[in-house]
């Protein structure tokens, strides 16, 4: 297994990446900006619409095992470099049985979309606890809709189709969205939520949000890659061409986990304020350049927190998760488990 | 007979006797993952193929000779070959640490001698382990125990292959935290095998009777 190791983000627009030697080294108007040795990475993840690689260094990245991807500046995936599909054909073939095969794909999917909604219900029940003392509105309001996802995650395990699944985790979702103003405490008041937005997001959180869920993307499409899986083929996330559906639902397990708490954490200390964002003539809000790298930083610490694995039972670092759980992923795939033990925070 | 395409690495018999399920899971599953000892393994195989072809007197040396055995269905590289005038064939191959408790070195070294045998037309009744740690050779007599315990082992080999299953890990402390694999078979989560879900149905509703304890 992989340790858990950096990944290296550049958002220098005009840098370029060469390899010299085992190590990557950044260069940047002519001069060198950074040297970090190949071995120490686990991703290398650009933002920006004018960075480049050398193919050498591609290369060998994808030799090591080292996750290397292309996004815009706002964290939007544009690309990723490999080699030649190498993994494991049998283990993808009983992926894409399993995937049509909807009774198995709805038992994989279930377990997910439980995992979701009771890391999202623990989300709403830590700050209820921590902060519902000097707000009973609050208290009673994340109560509410903890209980509410309660219902629902217990809903999940009797559905028997996909579009039953997707019809509880809407409903979920849209009730978790709707407390997550109550999650903003002692925040600039300049930082706000008005539902969910995505496409593009429209206000500061859901900018934040957006940005943080394709960070959490880029580590779990590479996990899949990582044990061969083949990262577009999903259970519950349809088929689209381009579109990696896989890591779509293994994301789903983290979001509130990982992202929510990394955006949360940060509002919540007035790390990131009303300042931090732009507003565009369209309506769309968007994270500054410079504060990206605040949030990037964030996210890296996060990742280096550690915790007893559920159901492996071992200490390792939040970041290892998706990579863990893509493991296991495949050990029920293949028919080492039963069932897919989905990550349950608590 | 085993067709060309059908045969398998020399190197998998080895990871077979270590265990079955990490010959599978590098072998089948294609699943790799380097450490120390791996990365060493490989540097010290690179030096001992990249050197000249060698004559000294009486003896030619040949480094990383392309081998197989279709009787076997095996394939592999030899480290080393010695011909020595008169005919005599010496394989030597050179190994990281020391001489281990199993056999798996030595069923390397048979496996080749038995493809240089049906390659030559000759009989080789033995050949040598150079272990990096002692700095000396080992000698190794290819007899019939040794012989079978090849066949036997690439014969197994040959039939997990075949039904394509990687068999279930059994934890042993020993072997296991030794095995660079450890991360990707996850043999203690083998534990729940037959009872993930099980597991994972409690550990739900307990979670959803819990209370914002995060990490
Ligand atoms: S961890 Fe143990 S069971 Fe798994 S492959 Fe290695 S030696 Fe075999």
């Amino acid at each position: 297994m992989k340790r858990h190791l950096n990944t290296l983000f550049v958002t220098l627009e005009g840098a370029y990446l060469r390899k010299d030697g085992a190590a990557v080294e950044i260069r940047h108007e002519g001069e060198t900006k950074l040297r970090v040795p190949l071995h120490n990475l686990e991703g290398i993840a650009c933002f920006g619409w004018d960075i480049g690689a050398s193919a050498a260094l591609m290369a060998a990245c994808s030799e090591a095992g080292v996750a290397f991807s292309f996004h815009n500046p706002h964290g939007k995936f544009l690309a990723a470099t490999r080699g030649f599909t190498s993994g494991n054909i049998l283990l993808r073939r009983e992926q894409y049985r399993r995937a049509d095969d909807e009774a198995c794909a709805v038992a994989i999917a279930a377990n997910m979309l439980a995992a979701k909604l009771a890391n999202s219900r623990q989300v709403l029940m830590r700050t209820a606890r921590d902060h519902g003392g000097s707000s009973p509105a609050r208290a009673t309001a994340l109560g509410q809709a903890a209980d509410s996802l309660a219902v629902r995650a217990g809903l999940l395990g009797r559905a028997t189709t996909l579009d039953s699944l997707r019809g509880i985790e809407g409903d979920a979702a849209a009730t978790y969205f709707g407390v997550f103003p109550h999650l903003l405490v002692n925040h600039d008041p300049g930082v706000f939520i008005t539902g969910r937005s995505r496409r593009p997001p429209l206000d500061p959180v859901n900018a934040l949000l957006s940005f943080l869920y394709s960070l959490l993307m880029h580590d779990c499409r590479s996990a899949l890659e990582g044990c061969g899986l083949d990262p577009q083929c999903g259970f519950l996330h349809r088929d689209r061409p381009g579109r990696p559906s896989l890591a779509l639902d293994l994301m789903e397990e983290f979001r509130a986990f990982l992202s929510d708490r990394v955006a949360l954490t940060l509002i919540n200390r007035r790390q990131i304020t009303a300042g931090d964002f732009r507003r565009e003539e369209s309506g769309a809000v968007l994270l500054k350049e410079d504060s990206r790298k605040e949030v990037l930083v964030a996210w890296q610490e996060r990742k280096q927190v550690e915790i007893t694995h559920p159901f492996l039972d071992e200490k390792v670092t939040i970041g290892l998760l998706p990579h863990l759980q893509a493991r296991l992923l495949a050990r029920h795939l293949r028919g080492d488990l039963d069932a897919y033990p989905a990550f349950l925070a608590k | 007979m085993y067709p060309e395409d059908q045969l398998i690495p020399i190197s998998a018999l080895q990871h077979w006797l270590y265990c079955p399920r990490q010959c599978a899971l590098i072998h089948l599953e294609q699943a790799w993952s380097e450490n120390r000892f791996t990365a060493e393994g490989r540097a010290m195989h690179a030096r001992a193929h990249e050197g000249p072809d060698e004559s000294r007197a009486g003896v030619r040396i040949t480094r990383g000779l392309p081998v197989r055995s279709l009787r076997l269905g095996i394939s592999g590289q030899c480290d080393v070959v010695e011909f020595h005038t008169g005919g005599r064939i010496l394989p030597v191959e050179y190994k990281r640490g020391k001489p281990k408790s199993h056999r798996a070195d030595e069923v390397q070294l048979c496996a080749q001698a038995l493809c240089l045998e049906e390659m030559q037309g000759t009989a080789i009744p033995g050949g040598c382990l150079y272990y990096g740690e002692r700095r000396r050779r080992t000698e190794v007599n290819f007899d019939a125990e040794l012989r079978d315990l090849v066949a036997s082992t690439v014969q197994a080999v040959h039939a997990c292959f075949a039904g394509g299953i990687t068999p279930l890990a059994e934890y042993e402390a020993r072997r296991c935290d030794a095995c660079s694999l450890i991360g990707i078979c996850q043999p203690q989560s083998l534990r729940f095998r037959r009872g993930a879900a099980a597991w994972f149905d409690q550990r739900l509703r307990a979670s959803l009777l819990s209370s914002g304890d995060l990490p």
